[in-house]
């Protein structure tokens, strides 16, 4: 609770949704701690099955059965979310909080126009007028880098290529400039020319609004760009945090190691990557104590009791063995 | 005369809308229908060595795979050949060699979900008779054995095994025809980085092992500069940088090249660098004259929107830029912004 004192934009402590299915109990999201300021990029990195996205439905309060928030507090603008009627819920989501996804079309209605679309989203939160609601329309579409505005507002999503779409998306986000943007995975189906037009226009939007923003990603280079900080996610927990390029250039957790070597891009070309052995355990079937355990070099007994998270600095993470005298050094 | 072990001459290939009787109908009063071609590759020629791999990058809508089809004998072209040591890789419209075989993005899409992994993996070399019956179950074991799975996996089905254990499948079936050469298509585009380490090991042992020459296709630089000598770079069907790799990385000679690299965020320490490139990859049913890239291009001039830029050869590389002379020291102060 000692973070929710201070000021963050939002606090989330100790979050735990699991899905409650036939075959057992999936903790999908285990005990979760994340905090966010005004204009501050969270990146939120983890493999599939890590639990990652299931922490973002569950900021906005989109988990269905069988999965269920069993625990901890989400604190936005110092109101709790966790208990709230849904009525209440969805006067926050989309004004307070909101979302954009992997697939644009996720969000867009393909038998209305962008204007259409963007009335209603106006619509769902405050009275306004049609030619009010337009011209909000044609300022964040213009915000977003969509040319000519003013006509483009009028088309159908199908009329807009991917990139711009997931452009619209972002803009139909910003109509009611909420305090926290959720973005899963926003541009991992994108072009790596229209990846980074994006990543570059989210940023300055960030810095000019003063919007936080948490970025899901399994793309450690791409969270790179965009975050200040760096939360590294397995198999339902975080297992390190911290300033992006302290983690990325002195990982505390085997498990950021072992993902920032397996990157060719940094390796010397034909040379044997230095992998991390096995898979990500299944949620249903996760390891007694450090779920990273079997895959770890530097798993002991001690491993068997799961980790405390343990602050370091700015810093913090979940292991017992860290390389805390390698990052120390370098 | 030397013959190349793999040589692709002059390839392009269209594809034709295929149009109802109510479409052609319209047309013919002036309905708005598409009849247009869509050249999907125009006027490629590369050669790959024997125990090469050329990695082809490109951005979506680019040609790649169906470059990588044609290479690998599973799509005719328009007009132009493959060779592979002097002999066409298809005949009248049917591949008619088993020494290439190809790897997909998805091995879900490409086995058999009710055949057993084992009997997936020797029905080819079955089919060929290249082994005999009675020794297909130690064949696919083995097989299986050499990707890093369990010989005992043979009696499993696809849905048993997770995405990059199918991709090892899908991989040892590819290679029980025991081919020389493999077109790999974004082989672990869709797998998780730490899973996408252990295909790539893989490839670069199982390729020293078997003294494999391959044709790498893939959206992700990273990956391709990892596996390749040489890469070729495409844009709306055209290869428009081809060079060895290392080079290719450090110095491009063509402006999309320095673009798509720049593009590309990388691990530093803090907010990485990267520029964008402006706009978008336009219609390929509607190419920009002269050299396609001249829209998005930052050192087009008047030449580069009437003249097509043909490929010629610049020291170490093949490029198509009427300006590739002064590339890169020209844009060397955009890449650092």
């Amino acid at each position: 609770m000692n973070q929710a004192t201070r000021n963050h934009v939002l606090a989330v402590d100790g979050l735990a949704t699991h899905f409650f299915t036939k075959a057992g109990i999936a903790r999908a999201v285990d005990g979760v701690s994340l905090h966010l300021d005004r204009g501050e990029v969270l990146g939120l990195v983890g493999e599939s099955g890590s639990g990652k996205s299931v922490m973002g439905f569950s900021l906005l309060g989109l988990v269905d059965p069988p999965g269920r928030i069993v625990g901890g507090s989400i604190r936005l603008q110092g109101r709790e979310l966790r208990g709230l009627e849904p009525e209440a819920l969805r006067r926050i989501r989309g004004r307070s909080i909101a979302m954009i996804f992997q697939d644009p079309m996720a969000a867009l209605n393909p038998v209305l126009t962008i204007e259409t679309q963007m009335r209603l989203a106006i619509a769902a939160h405050e009275r306004v007028s049609a030619r009010a609601a337009r011209a909000r329309a044609i300022e964040v579409l213009g915000r977003v880098g969509i040319p000519d505005a003013a006509r483009r507002v009028s088309a159908y999503p199908h009329q807009f290529s991917g990139g711009m779409r997931q452009r619209v998306a972002i803009a139909t986000v910003l109509l009611h400039r909420p305090a926290v943007i959720v973005a899963d995975e926003p541009t991992t189906a994108l072009d790596v020319s229209i990846q980074g037009q994006i990543l570059a226009e989210l940023r300055a939007l960030v810095d000019e609004l003063g919007t936080a923003l948490i970025w899901i990603s399994h793309d450690l280079a791409v969270v790179s760009a965009i975050s200040d900080r760096i939360a590294v996610m397995y198999a339902g927990r975080i297992v390190e945090e911290g300033p992006t390029g302290r983690v990325l250039t002195a990982p505390l957790h085997p498990y950021t190691r072992g993902l920032l070597d397996s990157l060719p891009g940094e390796a010397e070309p034909g040379r044997e990557l230095r992998q991390i052995p096995g898979a990500t355990p299944p949620l249903l079937r996760l390891p007694e104590g450090c779920a990273f355990r079997p895959r770890c070099p530097r798993a002991t007994d001690l491993c068997a009791i799961a980790p405390a998270r343990t602050p370091h600095g700015e810093r913090a993470f979940r292991c017992h063995h860290p390389l805390v005298q390698a990052a120390e050094a370098g | 005369m030397t013959v190349e072990f793999l040589e692709a001459k002059a390839l392009s290939r269209d594809f034709a809308p295929r149009l109802s009787v109510g479409d052609r109908i319209a047309a013919l009063f002036g309905g708005a229908v598409e009849t247009r071609a869509l050249r999907a590759v125009d006027d490629v020629s590369f050669t790959i060595a024997r125990g090469e791999t050329l990695g082809l990058v490109g951005e979506s809508g680019c040609g790649k795979s169906t470059l990588g089809r044609m290479i690998a004998g599973i799509l005719p072209p328009t007009r132009g050949t493959v060779m592979l040591e002097g002999a066409p890789v298809m005949a009248r419209g049917r591949k008619v060699t088993t020494r290439i075989q190809t790897v997909f993005q998805d091995p879900y899409a490409s086995l058999d979900p009710r055949m057993l992994i084992g009997k997936t993996i020797a029905e080819g070399p079955l089919a060929h008779r290249m082994i005999a019956k009675a020794d297909a179950t130690a064949f696919a074991a083995r097989w299986l054995e050499t990707v890093g799975l369990d010989g005992d996996h043979a009696a499993r089905y696809p849905h048993q095994f997770s995405g990059g254990q199918r991709q090892r499948v899908a991989i040892a079936r590819a290679l029980a025809m025991a081919p020389e050469m493999l077109v790999c298509d974004e082989p672990v585009a869709s797998l998780d980085v730490s899973i996408q380490a252990q295909i790539i090991n893989l490839f670069l042992r199982l390729r020293g092992e078997l003294d494999l020459t391959m044709l790498f296709i893939s959206h992700d630089l990273g990956v391709v500069r990892h596996l390749s000598d040489r890469v070729a770079v495409m844009y709306l069907g055209r290869v428009v940088e081809l060079g060895p790799s290392a080079q290719l990385y450090q110095a491009p000679r063509h402006p999309y090249t320095h673009a798509l690299i720049s593009a590309v965020p990388k691990l530093k320490s803090g907010r990485s660098r990267f520029a964008a490139i402006a706009g978008e990859v336009p219609s390929p049913l509607d190419p920009p004259s002269g050299c396609v890239f001249h829209p998005r291009c930052p050192l087009s001039v008047a030449r580069c929107r009437v003249e097509r830029p043909p490929p010629r050869v610049l020291g170490d590389r093949i490029v198509a830029c009427h300006r590739a002379e002064e590339m890169p020291d020209v844009l060397r102060p955009a890449a650092s912004a």
